[in-house]
């Protein structure tokens, strides 16, 4: 049985570290509101933005056709913008978005798929993305607890002109769905090209004054509403990390918790059969003299 | 009372202005815009600058300083969806060789900054703020 002292630092150690865990549980809940309520501030904006791009993707004012509505017949060269934390310590919300990721280029590789692009936003899946040796193209990391849109317009806009410049035939989106706090989900979603039902249908049609013409109001608008579908995604991503890094770290706190009152018993287990040893000592001494 | 539109001006990030408006102006692609009630559909691309929303029963108008973004107009409804980034053909451009730099930078492992395009970047929404400013003082805001 290990000595007082060594059990005394033991539990010293275990409560420094619950500390640490419980602090970072603490600011990752504040973190996490804001992050939520940053989601929902983007709401509004998506929703206007999807509803304009289904009512001029309906809207039949020349025979133009979008490249982003373009269904291809083959999917042979994919691209996937692969979205996950910058720092650890949030459970397996990495882990799992990652192995969605995996899965899915193990499938389009099955499938006969000749070229797999990535985009990486955030360290750790660009990190991953290294090493399982994929083609990166453009990462951006550090975003930092608020998501700015103009980080993100540099690393989209080379997957969307690899798309339009026909190099590749689809785009996929991987990240974390904010759920509720205790639930989160790693999706996959189809980016490119835009599937109508995601779209939705058209309020009603009007017949639109376009300015300065039809057909560059409508490459702005689809590549923005792209833009906001990788920024709704960055931020459930955001909001997911926070609230999958508070179960975590309260879990950990938990545990922590556990330890110290194990290793409180043994102490005080120990401290008490050196007692009872020595006073058996003395007692044994005085009657031997 | 007036005859009044809903406005909404959203950016991806919040949303800054909803509710109804008697006029509205803001710098469009062509030239500056009003709008009354009442206005045909309308979707175009606008300027960085000073969308103004004269609101019922109000004597100051609401002004919201927009980097650029898209109108749409319906009837009975304007909506703007502001950018948050100065945007332009040129500077997304950069902004996508910046990370296709970068990329590649990482693949050989050198870490160096290309600040410039974010330079650029800063300086256009510095110039079209001054800009934007100016013609506030002029009009005796």
């Amino acid at each position: 049985m290990a000595s007082g002292k060594e059990i005394r630092t033991k539990i010293k150690s275990v409560q420094n570290t619950r500390k640490i865990t419980k602090a970072m549980e603490m600011v990752a809940a504040s973190k996490m509101r804001k992050a939520q309520d940053r989601m929902r501030a983007a709401r509004p904006y998506a929703e206007k933005i999807r509803r304009l791009a289904a009512n001029l993707s309906q809207a039949n004012v020349t025979d133009y056709k979008h490249p982003f509505l373009v269904q291809k017949d083959q999917v042979k060269r994919v691209g996937l913008i692969l979205v996950t934390t910058d720092k650890g310590l949030c459970g397996g919300l990495n882990t799992n978005v990652q192995r969605i990721a995996l899965n899915a280029m193990k499938e389009w590789d099955a499938a006969g798929a000749t070229e797999i692009r990535a985009c990486c936003i955030g360290n750790k899946g660009f990190g991953f993305m290294q090493r399982m040796g994929a083609k990166v193209v453009s990462h951006v990391v550090h975003l930092g607890d608020t998501p700015h849109l103009e980080k993100l317009i540099g690393p989209v806009k080379v997957m969307l002109d690899a798309f339009q410049n026909d190099e590749l035939d689809a785009v996929y989106v991987a990240y974390t769905r904010f759920i509720n706090t205790m639930k989160q989900e790693p999706v996959l979603e189809q980016l490119l090209p835009l599937s109508g039902d995601k779209l939705g249908t058209p309020d009603t049609s009007w017949d639109y004054l376009y300015e300065p013409d039809p057909q560059v109001v409508i490459d702005e608008m689809l590549v923005r509403y792209v833009e906001a579908l990788v920024y709704q995604a960055v931020a459930e991503n955001m909001a997911s990390e926070q609230s999958a890094r508070m179960v975590a770290m309260k879990a950990a706190s938990d545990n922590a918790k556990n330890v110290i009152g194990e290793l409180q018993l043994v102490y005080n287990k120990t401290r008490q059969a050196a007692i009872t040893k020595e006073l058996s000592e003395i007692v044994g001494g005085a009657a031997a003299v | 009372m007036a005859m009044t539109v809903h406005v909404d001006i959203v950016s991806a990030e919040e949303q800054i202005f909803s509710g109804l408006a008697e006029f509205v102006a803001l710098p469009g692609e062509a030239g500056e815009l009003g709008i009354l009630p009442g206005h045909m559909p309308l979707m175009t691309r606008i300027k960085p600058g000073a969308v103004r929303v004269k609101v019922p029963n109000q004597v100051e108008e609401e002004l919201v300083f927009v980097a650029g973004g898209m109108l749409e107009v319906q009837p009975g409804l304007v909506t703007v969806l502001a950018d948050t980034a100065i945007r332009g053909k040129d500077l997304d451009e950069a902004k996508a060789l910046e990370a296709k730099k970068k990329a590649e930078e990482a693949l050989v492992n050198q870490g160096s900054e290309i600040d410039y395009a974010k330079a650029q970047a800063e300086l256009a929404e510095a110039v079209a703020q001054l800009a934007a400013i100016q013609r506030l003082r002029k009009r005796g805001h």
